[in-house]
């Protein structure tokens, strides 16, 4: 297995995604930030570490495929994109505001994003048939995707992992950011998800449960994953709003940014600070 | 066209030669499948369907997703992301309403060019009843931006359309029926967008869709011999309208007619109500499922119960005379 070596690169990337989802979100006065922090440093690794792409060929064909089922956590993948070099920096502050490319949440249409999500249990269904033709194509592109814990109440979600097994997807990966909480509240609270781990392993994926904020254990997820036949599921538990202590497991976060510039500043400073 | 019985029992739909149009379906998909960018996708349906001739053929590229239509359409919209041409099949029932939020997004917004081909669609499934006859597709799927929408008459145009909807780029819809229904075209012709103009006439205009294209004829061959020109346009393609044509005839004729096995909301009827509406204010009256579900019965048992035959659209031109008098 390959080596992951310095981590510092990832870390300093994950920091400014980090930033930017609590300026991109401020500034829109609107948005998601805390499924966004949750999912920073698994997007930050696949951006910065592991997909095939080319920002100047967002369509080239032979490239990895990542797909953000949580289309809500639209800044952390906009931020990627960004740095990147798919699209500007600066473009980031029209997030959300009127005649941007930048959507609420993630659609095709922008440079760098494979599909579309919003619409919660979709995104998993569109990685599959980006999986299957690769099969069929004889391509050797990897698809990469990220679901939310309360995107996997919805039954499409179940529909999905039936039919990667089924298909076996050995192209597939997909990450389920394990924050435990969901816009009214935690999961477990709401309609509780139990053991995702062995449910995905009895639907035949092959699974595995890792930190998710740890590069390490990203990273040795992946190269698993890279090697075992069938499709992979790999639960990272995950702090929703991690990096600021005020957003750190706070259902409040889940739709709604820093509401001023002190609480900003302090939050910006938290992260610096780690 | 001598025949005058205007309701399709006991004999009118026996008097006339029928074809299947998902039988044509499945026939020219595996002519196109010849390309290897043709996938097929179905969900425990293709025997029903007709796709499982294409799955027969090229096994690696037909995906049975079972009985779950939201992932088949999910799945789709991937597929056509990566240059692939998916021809994706159920019932209309289940591949528009069950699968609206997978068309919407994952097809029409992320503009994907996925061609959902469903059969089953209307009354004439007949004794499955109201759970599986669709009418309200046509409503569901026109109002989806982005979306094509297609109704063919018969088997033949039926044929025509499946080639147009492979060369064509971008999300589709298309309708067929279960039943095998009557043929008003010699050959394969089908004019993307373009009301065909079957049978002209001065006094009446008929623009239907779908199964009512035949009827439509037989009750304007009817009307003629009352002494009424009535002129017959198939509505094969619903969106976009041709609305130039609708205008032509709505001045011409200052009555139209609009015939479908639909709800007579947000069908056909209300489409052409529309363009007249705003640009040439006269008579359009509807003719479909008047708000109502459906029943088990034979197809043919149904669409006299519900008027959905000759019969019903020359008591619906009554009425758009009385109308047009006032």
């Amino acid at each position: 297995m390959e080596q992951l070596g310095d981590i510092s690169l990832l870390k300093d990337k994950a920091k400014e995604i980090r930033k930017l989802i609590l300026l991109m979100t401020f500034n829109a006065k609107s948005g998601h930030p805390g499924g966004s922090l949750s999912a920073t440093d698994i997007i930050t690794y696949l951006y910065f570490r592991e997909l095939r792409i080319d920002p100047k060929r967002p369509d080239w064909d032979d490239r990895d495929r990542f797909v953000l089922s949580k289309g809500h956590a639209s800044p952390a993948l906009y931020a990627a994109l960004a740095l990147r070099g798919f699209f500007p920096v600066e473009k980031l502050f029209t997030f959300r505001k009127i005649n941007s490319e930048l959507q609420g949440h993630v659609v095709n249409h922008i440079p760098g994003v494979d599909a579309t999500g919003g619409s919660l249990g979709q995104g998993l269904s569109n990685a599959i048939g980006m999986a299957l033709s690769g099969l069929i194509r004889k391509k050797d592109y990897r698809v990469f995707a990220m679901i939310g814990d309360g995107e996997s109440q919805e039954g499409s979600i179940w529909e999905a992992a039936m039919s990667a097994a089924h298909y076996k997807l050995s192209n597939l990966i997909v990450f389920l950011d394990r924050n435990m909480i969901q816009l009214d509240g935690f999961t477990e609270n709401i309609m509780s998800l139990g053991d995702l781990e062995m449910k995905f392993s009895s639907f035949g994926w092959k699974t595995r449960t890792i930190n998710g904020h740890d590069f390490y254990e990203i990273h040795d997820a992946v190269e698993w994953a890279k090697e075992e036949i069938g499709p992979k599921m790999i639960i990272a538990k995950t702090v929703k709003g991690k990096g600021v202590s005020f957003m750190e497991n706070n259902p409040e976060y889940h739709g709604k940014p820093v509401p001023n510039q002190e609480l900003l500043n302090k939050a910006i400073e938290e992260i610096e600070r780690e | 066209m001598t025949n005058h019985e205007l309701t399709w029992l006991p004999n009118l739909i026996n008097s006339v030669e029928r074809k299947s149009q998902r039988e044509s379906y499945g026939k020219t998909l595996v002519r196109l499948g010849e390309d290897q960018r043709v996938v097929v996708l179905d969900a425990d349906l293709s025997t029903s369907t007709h796709t499982s001739m294409f799955g027969n053929k090229f096994k690696e590229r037909f995906f049975n997703m079972g009985i779950s239509e939201n992932n088949m359409i999910g799945v789709a919209a991937g597929l056509a992301s990566t240059g692939l041409i998916p021809f994706a099949s159920s019932f209309a029932v289940f591949a528009t309403g069950r699968d609206y939020d997978f068309v919407r997004q994952s097809v029409c917004y992320s503009n994907q060019n996925v061609k959902i081909v469903a059969t089953h669609a209307g009354l004439t499934v007949g004794e499955d009843g109201a759970t599986h006859q669709m009418i309200e597709d046509l409503g569901l799927m026109s109002g989806l931006p982005n979306m094509t929408v297609i109704s063919p008459a018969d088997a033949p145009e039926t044929e025509g359309a499946v080639e147009f909807l492979y060369e064509f780029r971008g999300p589709a819809y298309m309708r067929l029926s279960r039943e095998k229904v009557p043929v008003v075209h010699q050959d394969k012709n089908f004019q993307f967008k373009k009301l065909e103009v079957l049978k002209d006439g001065d006094d009446v205009t008929i623009i239907a869709t779908g199964i009512m294209v035949y009827a439509a004829m037989v009750a304007a061959d009817y009307l003629k011999h009352k002494g009424l020109d009535v002129a017959v346009l198939n509505a094969s393609t619903i969106k976009p309208i041709d609305s130039e044509t609708i205008l032509k005839y709505a001045r011409k004729t200052g009555l139209i007619i609009t015939s479908e096995e639909h709800n007579i909301i947000n069908g056909l009827g209300s489409r052409v109500s529309e363009i007249v509406s705003e640009n040439y204010p006269s008579v359009v009256i509807r003719h479909g499922v008047p708000d109502a579900f459906g029943e088990s019965g034979s197809a043919w048992e149904l669409m006299d119960k519900y008027m959905l035959n000759p019969l019903g659209i020359v008591r619906k031109i009554e009425q758009g005379l009385e109308v047009r008098k006032k």
